[in-house]
């Protein structure tokens, strides 16, 4: 009880600190409220297991996260919601404006937005083709191979290394017009002029192809996964049946991997929403803009213009598009997958 | 194709050719798609040995077309010759390197604790807030996975400048935190799932208490899923560039936001890029090779049932 309120006087002090750097006292940052939030967390704590004793002490291992999330989320995302209704450039002194809607009417008149949320779309429709290849790749890894380890290891590999630094060496040199050996080799099979990153179609197709091959192997190991958790006797009673290795994919194996390609393909659309730092390390956004995604346009609307208000309104907006995709998307899957099985 | 179709048929003789053929078209693609994984990572690092001239000829072999070089590394004050001389560029690099270090492995453990507390309590007890109950209490920490960086970017570029924490390290460990943070919930919840609740039940009628029985009982066995979440929150941390490019400019820069920097005005070096990249990549090329089994374990944890 005592403790309970030592957690409220710390909400109190918080108040304060809050008041105090409203006016003219107070301190320089907002850093000890930061402090003292940490604090009343613990406090928070305490009191639980004094209070409630046994169910103190299990609400205390959820308590840590919850409220971690709660400060790191919540408070940010409501703050960027008013920000977003602000003008607000961070590099000039006048500080913030509050402008109402302006920044949405703008959004909306905004042709280069519109474009990335395009781009967007097509990006995601690009996943299919990925699915299609982490497929394959799974099932040869599954097949009776020798070195599968060594495989294994060599395919997770894009996975593991640093897009920025690996994007950058593909993307500047390995696709390079004049010497780089992808550029050589497309004119090798008859390409005249390869330019991979000039015209716009073509460019987005090898923005494409990049961010695949960081993201393919990641689809594939849980494909992967899923087939070997497959029973062996289902497949051998399709093979004494009589059916072709073509039928057996689709009629056994291709429905028992469903849930887990539903998951994984899932999984792969939520990353590819947040796809930025590869189009920015590679084309940043050119040729005019036509390879942005809207994580990097946002990015570089704020580099160029360092307006915080209009670019958290582009965010907030994406945030809402995406909060209603992928629960559309969410509930599409399951009843996908409940019909067909 | 005639020899495919007979390949198939129920019977367990395959006629030899046929199998050969399949062979030859199993280890074709599997050595193919290697090559594809491979070729850049090869490029990348022989980059690093060349001259101007051997860059834009696109020599490919070391020893046969181009002579190697440490060019790239003695730009970068990291050569044979150039170890043992002070180097701005060197002391720079390791200040990133330390950067992308501590901030990667300080993430990665401060949400390997509250993360693992979490996905516990959410497999063992029920809990009531509100109306909230454990399913909307795990949905609420695994939908964080949807929210886009870029949608708390700006906002906390604001607040950070606020609180004094931009371009700070601990900034960065608290991002990280928060991104990887329903990854290891998601791994160890899977985790927890697989360990029986007898075990704590005998724990508790031996006397120890719930926290008791947590860390003396239930962490040990559940030891390898936090090694599998450790290591891929690690991977993540350490390749993230959006925060990092955002939110740091000095002090606290990581690796890939001094790699993506490097385009200097007078075009682009590549030996010295390819060096720095080469660094960049060489610690997640090691632990990717030396704990492959853990990140497997780590990503298709919770995928099949």
């Amino acid at each position: 009880m005592a403790v309970a309120t030592l957690g409220l006087l710390a909400v109190i002090v918080l108040e304060i600190l809050y008041k105090g750097s409203a006016d003219t006292i107070g301190f320089e940052t907002w850093r000890p409220v930061v402090y003292a939030y940490v604090l009343w967390g613990v406090a928070i704590g305490v009191g639980q297991v004094l209070t409630r004793g046994e169910d103190g002490q299990r609400a205390l291992f959820l308590l840590p996260a919850l409220l971690f999330t709660i400060a790191m989320v919540i408070f940010p995302t409501l703050f960027g919601f008013y920000i977003a209704l602000t003008d607000w450039n961070l590099s000039s002194f006048s500080g913030r404006k509050f402008n109402g809607l302006d920044n949405f009417w703008q959004m909306l008149a905004d042709p280069y937005y519109r474009n990335a949320l395009f781009n967007m779309v097509l990006y995601v429709l690009a996943v299919a083709v990925e699915y299609v290849i982490a497929f394959g790749l799974a099932l040869l890894l599954n097949a009776q191979i020798r070195a599968r380890k060594f495989f294994r290891v060599v395919f997770l590999m894009p996975l593991m290394l640093s897009p920025v630094a690996v994007s950058w060496m593909i993307g500047k040199s390995l696709m390079e017009y004049r010497f780089g050996p992808a550029a050589t080799l497309a004119r090798h099979l008859g390409w005249e002029n390869p330019a991979f990153f000039s015209d716009p179609i073509i460019a987005r197709i090898s923005i494409m192809i990049l961010d695949a091959w960081t993201f393919i192997p990641f689809m594939m190991i849980m494909l992967l996964a899923g087939l070997q958790a497959m029973s062996r006797e289902v497949l051998e009673a399709a093979r004494v049946d009589g059916a072709s290795a073509w039928q057996t994919f689709w009629q056994v194996t291709f429905p028992l991997m469903l849930p887990v390609s539903v998951t994984a393909v899932i999984l792969r659309i939520i990353f590819k929403l947040k796809l930025a730092d590869i189009i920015i390390t590679v084309t940043s956004g050119g040729p005019g803009g036509a390879t942005d995604s809207v994580s990097s346009f946002i990015y570089r609307e704020y580099r160029d213009r360092s307006n915080v208000g209009y670019g958290t309104m582009l965010a907030m907006a994406y945030l809402v598009i995406i909060v209603v995709f992928v629960t559309w998307l969410l509930k599409f899957a399951n009843r996908f997958v409940r019909n067909v099985n | 194709m005639s020899v495919q179709t007979t390949e198939y048929v129920a019977s367990e003789i395959r006629s030899p050719a046929s199998f050969l053929a399949s062979r030859v078209f199993i280890y074709g693609a599997l050595a193919f798609w290697a090559f594809i994984c491979l070729f850049p990572i090869y490029w990348t690092i022989t980059t690093s040995f060349k001259t101007a001239v051997d860059v834009t000829q696109g020599h490919l072999i070391p020893f046969v077309d181009f002579q190697p070089d440490w060019k790239g590394w003695r730009s970068l004050g990291l050569s044979p010759d150039s170890i043992f001389q002070t180097s701005t560029v060197r002391e720079e690099f390791l200040k990133r390197f330390m950067n992308s270090v501590i901030t990667s492995v300080g993430a990665s453990s401060l949400a390997i604790v509250i993360g693992s507390l979490a996905a516990y309590g959410l497999t063992r007890y029920r809990y009531h807030f509100a109306w909230f109950r454990n399913e909307d209490i795990s949905f609420f920490f695994l939908s964080q996975l949807i929210l886009p960086p870029v949608v708390l970017a700006l906002p906390f570029l604001v607040l950070y400048r606020e609180v004094g924490l931009l371009d700070t390290r601990v900034g960065l460990i608290l991002l990280y935190t928060l991104m990887v943070l329903p990854i290891v919930i998601w791994i160890m919840r899977d985790q927890f799932n697989s360990i029986p609740v007898e075990l704590e039940e005998a724990a508790l009628v031996d006397g120890l208490s719930i926290w008791g029985a947590f860390f003396r009982i239930v962490m040990p066995i559940a030891l390898p899923g936090m090694v599998a979440a450790f290591i891929l929150a690690m991977v993540l941390c350490w390749n993230e560039y959006f925060f990092a490019a955002l939110l740091t400019s000095t002090d606290a820069k990581t690796i890939p936001v001094m790699v993506a920097s490097q385009t200097g005005s007078q075009g682009i070096n590549w030996w010295s890029m390819a060096a720095l990249a080469t660094a960049a990549i060489a610690p997640l090329a090691v632990i990717g090779i030396a704990l492959e089994r853990y990140l497997i374990m780590g990503m298709t944890a919770g995928a099949v049932k």
